[in-house]
């Protein structure tokens, strides 16, 4: 990152300030976001604007990324692990007109990741920073509401009702039956919402290379987990933390060991597994794997142009 | 009484005042409560009985008077020189709130097992094996079948729920129970049954308990000694069967006179 300055528009009143927000309340994100680095999973309160989409779709996300954004930086936007979705792409192209900042799906080009719910299959690196959209960052909304109370608990790291909350899934559905949202300790310390990533992201989370930033707009929230960070999911002693697994490798690449979206293919009950990281699926079809459904013509049919781009 | 250690009280209450604006809620109460002790605050609506339970169980602070709490390490606090931090720990282990609105003490959309085993998990037990069998064990100590652990208690009948929240606040062996109108709203064989059990698990377990009923049978049926209140005021005290029996104050002869004979 280096100073923000503005080189694809000029500075008449007609354009907007580099990356969208004037330079102010980029400092004031900026400060959130430093407070949120020296607390691991503390969620920091800030001045959360009006961003020019809807909330639910990344307002915070797209703040942070707006307030650490370098003219130098190469920006990568996933949703749900995928380059191309709509609002990948429509976040992709806010900050290439607002910035003029380059912009990726490769993984390993990017510097900055904005991501919905999915952290990328590669292993990131420290010169990287990962930002989560956060819908509601508090672990304990939907059992205790009153924020007050809420913020009391973190401050006094009373914590038994995430268990609670566990305790429930294990007693209605026989195992943990969270899959997504899972809480996690940060630190040793504040136990926080890793925003809605399937859990089987969150082993990703623990000891992370790159900095992570979580950033909601509509809860006016940011916290952060810094590099080399200790993240516990949190269990119990007799029915311990595991990740989802899946019987079968990606349909397209063979991948083993990702997570997998489930395809629809006709409605006689075909269906594939493909690996929902796309980024990571093409590099594998480039380097030659090839999945039992790669040959497949409806396959083929469905990655159709993406498949291009990656070789 | 118990046979605990009587020599010291766990409870030992000077001045108690609780203005609200210029009016009394209650005035100058002073009492001590020792281990094992059912103490039984009686009076009608609005003579400062809930206010003063409320001020002795820190959920609101009194104007003046100091409340002193015997820690479980013997030494003698000042509740309201506690951090917030020891305040709530203490709230949640050595002590227990029983609301006369059973939903107002419960988390009415979790099951009746992570109910009873909220507090264990609030100090630190993370086998889900062990806590599924202590809330079993309670349930069945307050006559709830264990086929129930797994349901709401919004489908929870009146009596069952009010059990639950007792079990809820004894899985951690409290020391000193509060009870706001425990029988408040329940038909009068579940109000019986509910007092039977009370009485069983008060003296199994050598609680102290501080009972406010506007109720007399009740403080008949559980309580030791009883606080008479009226206008704010602690009227007339000493043990229940001396108060009922032979009340001194006019306003105490009145409230005696009145209970309906059945």
């Amino acid at each position: 990152m280096t100073l923000p300055v503005s080189k694809s528009i000029a500075p008449d009143e007609g354009s907007y300030n580099f990356a969208y927000l004037d330079e102010q309340t980029k400092r004031m994100i900026r400060r959130a976001i430093l407070k949120g680095i020296a607390i691991p999973g503390y969620q920091v309160p800030f001045a959360s604007r009006e961003m020019p989409m809807p909330y639910g779709w990344g307002t915070g996300g797209v703040q942070v990324t707006a307030a650490i954004l370098g003219a130098d930086d190469t920006l990568k936007v996933i949703d749900q692990g995928s380059d191309d979705t709509t609002n990948a792409v429509a976040i992709r192209g806010f900050f290439e007109k607002t910035a003029g900042v380059a912009t990726t799906t490769s993984t390993e080009d990017a510097s900055i990741i904005q991501t919905r719910h999915r952290i990328p299959e590669m292993a990131l690196n420290s010169n990287q920073i990962l930002v989560f959209q956060v819908p509601i960052p508090e672990p304990l909304r939907f059992l205790e509401p009153r924020e007050t109370e809420t913020r009391k608990m973190h401050a006094l790291e009373e914590y038994g009702l995430m268990h609670v909350k566990l305790y429930e899934d294990i007693a209605k559905n026989g195992h943990i039956a969270t899959t997504y949202a899972y809480p996690v300790e940060v630190n040793g310390r504040y136990v926080m919402d890793p925003s809605p990533t399937p859990k089987f992201d969150n082993p990703k989370i623990d000891n992370m290379e790159a900095l992570q930033l979580y950033g909601a707009g509509r809860e006016k929230r940011i916290y952060a987990i810094p590099p080399y960070t200790k993240v516990k999911s949190l269990d119990f002693d007799d029915y311990p933390f595991e990740v989802q697994s899946f019987d079968k490798p990606c349909g397209l690449c063979n991948a083993e060991g990702v997570y997998l979206d489930e395809v629809i293919l006709d409605d006689k009950g075909g269906r594939m597994f493909v690996c929902s990281d796309s980024d990571h699926c093409e590099e594998r079809r480039a380097n030659g794997h090839l999945g039992p459904m790669a040959a497949d013509p409806a396959a083929t049919l469905l990655s159709g142009g993406t498949q291009e781009k990656g070789q | 009484m118990s046979d605990q250690n009587n020599q010291e009280p766990l409870l030992q209450v000077h001045g108690v005042t609780r203005y609200y604006g210029d009016r009394i809620g209650c005035h100058d109460v002073d009492f001590q409560l020792w281990p094992g002790e059912v103490l039984a605050i009686v009076g009608e609506s609005g003579s400062g009985k809930t206010t003063l339970l409320n001020c002795l169980s820190t959920r609101l602070a009194p104007t003046a008077g100091a409340i002193e709490y015997r820690m479980r390490d013997g030494s003698m606090r000042n509740l309201y020189e506690l951090s917030e931090a020891e305040r709530r720990l203490l709230m949640r282990t050595d002590w227990g709130f029983v609301h006369q609105n059973a939903a107002d003490g419960l988390r009415m959309t979790v099951s009746a097992g992570a109910n009873v085993g909220e507090r264990l998990m609030a100090v630190g037990q993370r086998h889900y094996g062990k806590i599924r069998e202590t809330a079993t064990d309670w349930l069945d100590r307050v006559e709830i079948t264990v086929d129930r652990i797994d349901d709401d208690p919004r489908a929870f009948s009146g009596g069952m729920r009010q059990r639950l929240q007792i079990a809820r606040n004894l899985v951690t062996h409290p020391r000193l129970v509060f009870m706001d109108e425990p029988t408040g709203g329940l038909d009068v064989s579940v109000q019986a049954r509910l007092l039977d059990m009370l009485r069983r698990l008060v003296s199994e377990l050598g609680l102290s308990v501080i009972i406010v009923t506007h109720d007399l049978a009740v403080a008949r049926l559980l309580s030791h000694r009883i606080m008479v209140m009226r206008h704010g005021e602690v009227i007339e005290t000493g043990l229940t069967d001396q108060v009922l029996d032979d009340p001194r104050e006019p306003y105490t002869q009145l409230l005696v006179s009145s209970i309906l004979q059945v």
